[in-house]
Order: structure tokens, then C-alpha cells, then sequence
């Protein structure tokens, strides 16, 4: 029987119980569901708990597209469920496979349907037709769902049309275990109603109605009205019966317990450059002047959770991989956004996005990777976008934005056609600050406007051309902002590598010592030995292949470390950086 | 020896709490529960006090003697409680020195009783990540939401968990001034439902004001929350520095109360730790090596 139950679609909720930006507290065989609908229309049924410290997500906060728990502030995604930020920790990226149990949601007949292990589909009731119903409330009784669906097959109403007769002759239509549906006629008026029974728990139900045909005003009232009272007879009758016989025990629902690897304290995922996830090219669109933006959507299931500040590795047609920040604001999570300039020194990349890839093409992509984690603990953050810059900082300033946390956005371009993402910029309002047709010199002048008045607790992101993020970076210096302060992303690496040397990497945890000669690099090297290493850009921007070393010094050629990080000593980017002494040890 | 609903002997052998002695009245029996036992207890007029396995001869709201009673619970007086035992307990109670120096005001803020076992309210006391979500402006407040590095021990010769090094931000910290600052935190465990906290003195820089949670298990998914107050306060009314605790303790009850499961689990994959958990990561530990059953839900072995 229970088996049977966990395999159906059952009602947990109606339509109406989802209004704007509420959590509703669901429950099904035992188990209990925090439900709410995003902004977007979706609706999440998720496992009522936070994975962090069990608070139920019932209580928690719907921002209309993340779910916020009242314990801690963690946030999880519409959609996927997915962690996207800890509070506790912001300079952290949460790990990617934070993720609550989700569980099937459908709509039909104005009622929210789900299941533990859904076979099939939601019942189809002949004679029902989507959207021309009314939705009777639930009425929720105290007995198992069986006994109830039994009992209502002796249910009596008058159809809609005849409320005041009392001769309806009521037939029963269909029935099993969990639905009875009846048509009462009386003379010329029909009624069909279908009642789905939820089995809440072995010994707790509720009754769940559906009427043909679409009353409104006072009629309507009438009609809910005369169904309250009958089915509130027809509860305590039920309940009477039930007290008679011994209660079943509750039904005691199986929490999944979490991967191993979140049940210590979190070390960040390994994996290599994988392209595991397939997309369409939903949309593509001039998004500014020589910028073309994609969205890109799944061809099946969800996409990962992201992250603002998160990339993806693009894999083109022509056999490029190249890394794409996501735009998309918190809880965008049908499709992932990205903008493409078009280089005039293309290597290929960004000539084979615009020239050759349309609409309907599939691209594989990684999955999201967040080097460029944004703080939400700053009192004031500053965004400087230079360009196409603007893309991870735009994901960021919708964040904080959603969050009403304070920020400003400040974009530098030559003119108006090269603002970028004109639609997801003006949601911004007040804290975007274009910044157009400057000279150099004017926009060192207008940066050291922007970047005066360091205060504690400010931070900076900047996302631009080299030459703007060095001068910013500078200027940052200049005007009192210590490092730790000071987050930036850069597009590539101009350095020219000097891959000259050779040398020892010993893996410490691996237990392995392996020479790098001239013309490879470190992260090759690991590679060729069977060291599973993820990496992204492989050109020492992206951060992503970022190793602790333990001994010697590294030679440092990326431009993912700050300053303070390079003369620590204690980070290299195993796909670019070399060392300076003979031998150096990593913690791998 | 009676046979006792609760079967953990590391539990049944503690000193558990019962009541404020301030607040018994003289020479009239009360009744209470633990661990699922029903016990009475009555003090006298020279601060002595009884507890025994009620009786229905000896019901509550009525007057006894307690210097005639027989087959009474061992029983203890310890800052401003008393406490009693159903097994074998220890000589002493666990040591707060503080509690002895005459210039501290030593109050029972408050008994709360809570819908949760007595190891998530413990996990909740030495939490700091909640204070700018659930106790907000007052120990915390959103952006300032960083958990900073902190120090974790279980301290073999003492058998308690030791957390040092906690600071976290808070709005309003001084009256001195008028913006926030960072407030230092000590965490003890020294039992498995009491801990005491330190916490730097608004008064005085080189002191700590403590402040103590004591939980009295009424069942496994129940308990009665006993908050110990010793601080260095002169102006203030009592009520003025009841209230404020209470206020606090207000706000973590519904928090507590929508903790699923209401036991603590102690299967490390359970729950998804950070590295802000580390003194809950310590506790939880702390409790499976001890063994203790009641109250948790024990890992799988």
C-alpha cells in the first residue's frame, strides 16, 4: 500500500495556496515539503529542511528567486536547489553539490501535484477540463486516505446549477485507493467532481475537490459554501469511524544523508577540464555593438547551480574551449546568459561564436566554476566594468541588488551602442554609472573619483582590459585600499610565458615526485601522471587550477594572484607558473 | 534501584538542574520532570532543598518538611539552582570560578521550556553564524555576517569543549560609542546540556561577563532552559537585565522548535558542516564518545 502511495502523484497543495513570494508547509506519506513559486512561475518542492542545521525551509524567506533559511541566511536556487551562498563565510564559494532534495512538481486541475518516486502521469479525470474548474478547500480529516476515498463514494451534493434541490441522483464515475470522481444530475444541471484524496500520513488525510465549470461572484460562494458543510459532515463521520480502529503509526520518512564529502568540513570538488553538459542555443542577439549574447538552455534536466562571478568552459564547434562568464541574476536558473566579444585579434573563439554558431545549435559546456567569488558582508561595493568586463559584475550587482545590499556599478565604454545587456542593466536603476568615451587619462581621473574614500568593510570588483584593471589596481594602492579589498578578474593573460625552465614537483599527499621539463607545464605534467586536476582557462586567468605549496618558490606568470598572495609563496597556477628553486612541493 | 524511562547511564549519572532557588517558593512542594520522571521538590527557609520521586501523599502546592522527608535524590545548590541526579553522580559539579566574586549580580534570567533536545539547544548556544539572522541589531546585523577563524578543544583533563578566539561583530557593542565592533567570545561545554559563555564586559575591559545555559531534559524532545546571568552590571534593574535575555532567547525558540529531527544527529553526514561549526563539530564528537544516547539520534555503527 505505502509502496503503491510512494509511486503515484498526489495534490499537496493548490494553486491557491502559493501566493507571491510565500513558502507553503506541504506534507506526503510523512514527509514533509517546503513549496513556493519563484517570480518566474516555477514551482519548487523541495525536502523542509536546511542541509545545514535541519531548520525547516517552510519558515524561511522567498525572495522570488532564492529561498533564504531563517537560521543562518544560506540561499538556495530556484530550480535546483543549489547553495549559493553561506553567509558565514563570504569570501567562500559555497560547494556546487550543496543541493536540497528536490521533488516533482506538476500543476493540473488548479492543483499542485507530487510524488516520492513518480511513475506515470498525474490521474486524468475524462471530463475535466484544465483551467474551466473551481478548486474546493482542502479539508483535511484524520483518517487513513483510503477510508476517506471509500466514504466518498457515498458522497451526495446538488450540481452547481441547482444548489437549492435536494434530488441530485449521484453517480460515481471512477474510483481507486486515493480518487472518487461523481456526477450529480438534477433535471437539466450536471455537476463533475473529482476529489483527490492526499495521503498526509498513515493516519491523516486531506480532501482535495475539483468542480466542472467555472462559477464566479456570488455563486461561486454559494457553491463552495454548500461542499464546506457536506464535506465537513461527511469529515466527522469519517473521523468517527477512524477512532474505532487503532491508529496506524506515522509513517517515519527517510532523510537522505549528505555526500561524504560535506559531511567534513568542505574542501573544494576536483575535477579536470570536462565538458559534462549539453545546451542549445536558445536566443542568440546582438546584446551591444560587436557583443552577442547566448542563452543557453539545457537539452535535458536542470543546470547546475551558479554562482554570481561563476564562468563556464564554452566548447566551440572548431575544437576551442573558451570561458564565458554567467550574467544571469540569482535564481535565473532555465537558461544560462552569456555575452561574446568580437575580438579583432580572434584566435577563433569569439569569430566562431558570432559567425558561425545560430540558434538551435548544441555546445557542450562545463559545468559552472566560481573563482571570482563575490563577498555580501561589504557596507559599500564597487563594481568597475570595463567593456565586456561588464558580464561577471553585472551576475554581482543583481545579487546585491536582490539582497538590497549597497552598490554601485560603474561601466566604462566608448558610447551607448556598447552597453551591453541594455535589459538586465536597466533593472539596476540608480546604481549603474555608465562611463562613456573616455581617454585614458580621463578614466584614470575618473577612477581615482570612484576609488576615493576607502572606508572598513568596502570592497572593490573590477572586470576590464589589462591595461584599466593595472591602472585601477594602482590607483586602488594609491588611494589606501589594501588588497584583501581589492577582487579582479582579468579576460587572459598578456604575460609571455616563459616555459624555459625544468624542474621537480613533489605531490605531497600523492606521494609523488614528477620533473616538469622546458616546453610543459605543471599541470601537464600531473595530467600525463594520472593526477586529476580541474582547470578552466589553462592560460593562468581563471584560477581555477590554483595549488598550496608547501616548499620552494614558485615562479609566478598568472594573473589570478594578487600581490600579497604571490610574495606569500603559499599559491602557484599549476598551468602557467613554473619554479624558481630547483624543487618545489605541493599540497596534492 | 528504580527502573528509569531513560536507559543512558552517562545521563542518568549526570547533575541536571531543576529549578532556580530564587524562585522556589519556602516550604511548598513543586513539581517538575526529568528524563521522563515525575519529581517534586520543596526548599526550606535556610536555603536547603529536597528533590524525590513524587508521591501522591505529598502533592504539589502543599506544605512539607523537608528535614522529614526519606528516600530523597541526591540533590545540589549551584548558582542559584537546584540540582539533582537519578544515578550515580560526580562529587562536584563543573567548576565556573567566577560565579564566586562579590561584585558580580548573579541572576536566573529566565526558565524557558523549548520543544527540542537539550543538544540542539547546546549546538545553538555556541552559535554565532545565526546572530545577524535571528537576533537581529542586537548581536549581530546583516552585512556583517563573517564567521572568523576560532580555536576548538576538547580539554582532556577537564572533559569539557573549549572555544576561544571567537569574535564576532555587534551592532550597537558599547555604549561608549555608536557604531559596531567586534565582541569577544569564549565557549565552554563542560557538561552534555549545560554550557557557559564569556563575553567582554561593556563595563570593564578586563572582564567577562558570563552568561550560562542550563537544560533540564523533560523527555528526549523536550527541555526546560535554565539561563545563568553573573555580570558586571551596577545601574541596571533586574528586570532590565532579565528582559534583555530573554528577548535573546525569544527569538532562537522558534528557530529551535522547527529543527528537524528535534534529536541531534550525531552521523557526520546528517548534516552539512562549515568550518563556522567547528566548536558544534567538536561537541558532536565529544557526545559519541561519551556514548550518549539520549537526546541524539547516534551515529550507525
Amino acid at each position: 500500500m505505502l509502496d503503491l502511495a510512494k509511486t503515484r502523484w498526489h495534490p499537496i497543495a493548490a494553486g491557491y495556496d502559493l501566493p507571491l513570494r510565500h513558502v507553503f508547509h506541504g506534507q506526503l506519506l510523512g514527509r514533509e515539503f517546503a513549496v513556493w513559486r519563484a517570480d518566474d512561475g516555477y514551482v519548487n518542492i523541495w525536502e523542509n529542511r536546511c542541509l545545514h542545521r535541519g531548520v525547516r525551509l517552510s519558515i524561511g524567506i522567498n525572495d522570488g528567486r532564492e529561498l533564504k533559511c531563517q537560521y543562518h541566511g544560506w540561499r538556495y536556487s530556484n530550480r535546483t536547489a543549489g547553495c549559493t551562498y553561506i553567509p558565514a563565510h563570504p569570501a567562500d564559494a559555497p560547494a556546487r553539490t550543496i543541493t536540497n532534495r528536490t521533488f516533482a512538481a506538476v500543476e493540473r486541475y488548479g492543483l499542485v501535484w507530487s510524488a516520492e518516486e513518480p511513475q506515470g502521469e498525474v490521474p486524468e479525470i475524462p471530463g475535466l477540463a484544465e483551467g474551466e474548474l473551481l478548486a474546493l478547500r482542502g479539508i483535511p480529516v484524520n483518517a487513513p486516505a483510503d477510508v476517506v476515498a471509500a466514504r466518498l463514494k457515498g458522497y451526495r451534493f446538488q450540481p452547481n446549477a441547482a444548489l437549492d434541490g435536494k434530488d441530485a441522483k449521484v453517480a460515481v464515475e471512477a474510483s481507486n485507493d486515493f480518487t472518487v470522481a461523481l456526477r450529480a444530475v438534477e433535471g437539466g444541471a450536471a455537476t463533475l467532481a473529482a476529489f483527490f484524496v492526499q495521503p498526509v500520513d498513515s493516519n491523516r488525510s486531506v480532501i482535495r475537490g475539483v468542480l466542472d465549470g467555472k462559477v464566479e461572484g456570488a455563486a461561486r460562494l454559494a457553491v463552495l459554501r454548500h461542499h464546506n458543510e457536506l464535506l465537513s459532515a461527511l469529515r466527522v463521520a469519517v473521523e468517527a469511524e477512524a477512532a474505532h480502529k487503532p491508529a496506524p503509526a506515522p509513517l517515519e520518512p527517510v532523510i537522505e544523508r549528505v555526500s561524504p564529502e560535506l559531511a567534513e568540513m568542505p574542501e573544494e570538488t576536483k575535477h579536470g577540464r570536462k565538458a559534462t553538459i549539453r545546451v542549445q542555443v536558445a536566443r542568440k542577439w546582438p546584446a551591444a555593438d560587436g557583443i552577442a549574447g547566448f542563452e543557453l538552455r539545457p537539452i535535458k534536466g536542470l543546470l547546475p547551480t551558479f554562482q554570481p562571478g561563476a564562468h563556464i568552459d564554452v566548447h566551440l564547434p572548431n575544437g576551442l574551449i573558451r570561458q564565458y562568464s554567467i550574467t544571469n541574476g540569482p535564481g535565473e536558473s532555465d537558461s544560462y546568459v552569456i555575452g561574446v566579444k568580437l575580438e579583432r585579434d580572434s584566435k577563433g573563439g569569439s569569430t566562431c561564436l558570432h559567425e558561425t554558431v545560430r540558434e538551435g545549435d548544441v555546445l557542450a559546456i562545463s559545468e559552472p566554476r566560481n573563482n571570482f567569488p563575490l563577498r555580501r558582508d561589504a557596507v559599500q561595493t564597487l563594481f568597475i566594468a570595463g567593456g565586456i568586463g561588464i558580464t561577471p559584475l553585472l551576475a554581482m550587482a543583481q545579487a546585491l541588488k536582490n539582497q538590497s545590499l549597497a552598490h554601485e556599478l560603474h561601466y566604462f565604454a566608448q558610447n551607448e551602442a556598447q552597453l551591453a545587456f541594455p535589459e538586465k542593466t536597466s533593472t539596476l536603476g540608480a546604481s549603474l554609472k555608465p562611463h562613456l568615451g573616455l581617454s585614458p587619462d580621463q578614466t584614470g581621473a575618473m577612477l581615482r573619483e570612484i576609488l576615493s574614500g576607502y572606508g572598513p568593510d568596502k570592497h572593490v570588483y573590477l572586470c576590464g582590459p589589462g591595461p584599466m584593471l593595472e591602472a585601477a589596481r594602482h590607483i586602488a594602492a594609491e588611494m589606501g585600499w589594501p588588497e584583501t579589498a581589492v577582487h579582479f578578474e582579468y579576460f587572459k593573460n598578456t604575460n609571455v610565458i616563459d616555459d624555459s625552465t625544468s624542474f621537480e614537483v613533489a605531490l605531497a599527499r600523492s606521494c609523488m615526485t614528477l620533473t616538469v621539463p622546458a616546453g610543459k607545464t605543471i599541470l601537464e605534467v600531473m595530467r600525463d601522471a594520472g593526477i586529476d586536476m580541474p582547470s578552466s582557462c589553462e592560460q593562468g586567468a581563471c584560477g581555477t587550477c590554483l595549488a598550496t605549496v608547501i616548499e620552494g618558490e614558485p615562479d609566478h606568470q598568472d594573473v589570478y594572484l594578487n600581490d600579497a598572495e604571490r610574495k606569500s609563496g603559499t599559491k602557484i597556477m599549476t598551468c602557467v607558473s613554473r619554479a624558481k628553486s630547483a624543487r618545489l612541493v605541493l599540497d596534492l | 534501584m528504580t527502573q528509569t524511562r531513560c536507559t543512558d547511564q552517562v545521563i542518568l549519572d549526570l547533575w541536571h538542574p531543576l529549578a532556580a532557588v530564587s524562585e522556589l517558593p519556602v516550604g511548598v512542594v513543586v513539581d517538575t520532570v526529568l528524563l521522563e520522571e515525575r519529581l517534586s521538590l520543596a526548599a526550606d527557609s535556610a536555603g536547603k532543598a529536597a528533590v524525590w520521586r513524587s508521591r501522591p501523599e505529598i502533592a504539589a502546592d502543599n506544605p512539607v518538611d523537608i528535614a522529614a522527608l526519606g528516600g530523597t535524590l541526591p540533590v545540589k545548590i549551584a548558582y542559584g539552582y537546584v540540582w539533582t541526579s537519578l544515578g550515580n553522580p560526580p562529587a562536584d559539579i563543573f567548576p565556573i570560578p567566577e560565579y564566586a566574586e562579590a561584585d558580580r549580580r548573579r541572576l536566573n534570567a529566565a526558565t524557558l521550556g523549548v520543544n527540542v533536545s537539550a543538544p540542539r539547544a547546546i549546538e545553538n548556544f555556541l552559535d554565532m553564524g545565526h546572530f545577524p539572522y535571528v537576533h537581529t541589531d542586537i548581536l549581530g546585523a546583516e552585512p556583517h555576517t563573517e564567521v572568523k577563524e576560532y580555536d576548538v578543544e576538547i580539554s582532556v583533563d577537564r572533559d569539557e569543549i573549549l572555544a576561544t578566539r571567537c569574535r564576532f561583530f555587534q551592532p550597537m557593542a558599547s555604549t561608549a560609542s555608536d557604531g559596531g565592533a567586534d565582541v569577544d567570545y569564549i565557549y565552554r561545554v563542560p557538561h552534555p546540556y549545560c554550557s557557559v559563555l564569556y563575553k567582554s564586559s561593556p563595563l570593564d575591559e578586563s572582564r567577562l561577563d558570563v552568561i550560562a545555559v542550563f537544560l533540564q531534559p523533560v523527555d528526549q524532545e523536550h527541555v526546560r532552559a535554565h539561563m545563568m546571568l553573573c555580570v558586571l552590571d551596577e545601574d541596571n534593574e533586574d528586570k532590565v537585565i532579565k528582559r534583555f535575555q530573554q528577548t535573546i532567547f525569544g527569538q532562537d525558540k522558534p528557530i529551535l522548535e522547527n529543527q528537524f529531527p528535534k534529536r541531534l544527529p550525531l552521523d557526520p553526514r546528517a548534516e552539512t558542516p562549515i568550518r563556522a561549526d567547528k566548536s558544534a563539530i567538536a561537541y558532536r564528537r565529544w557526545l559519541s564518545q561519551k556514548g550518549v544516547t539520549y537526546g541524539v539520534i547516534p551515529a550507525a555503527t
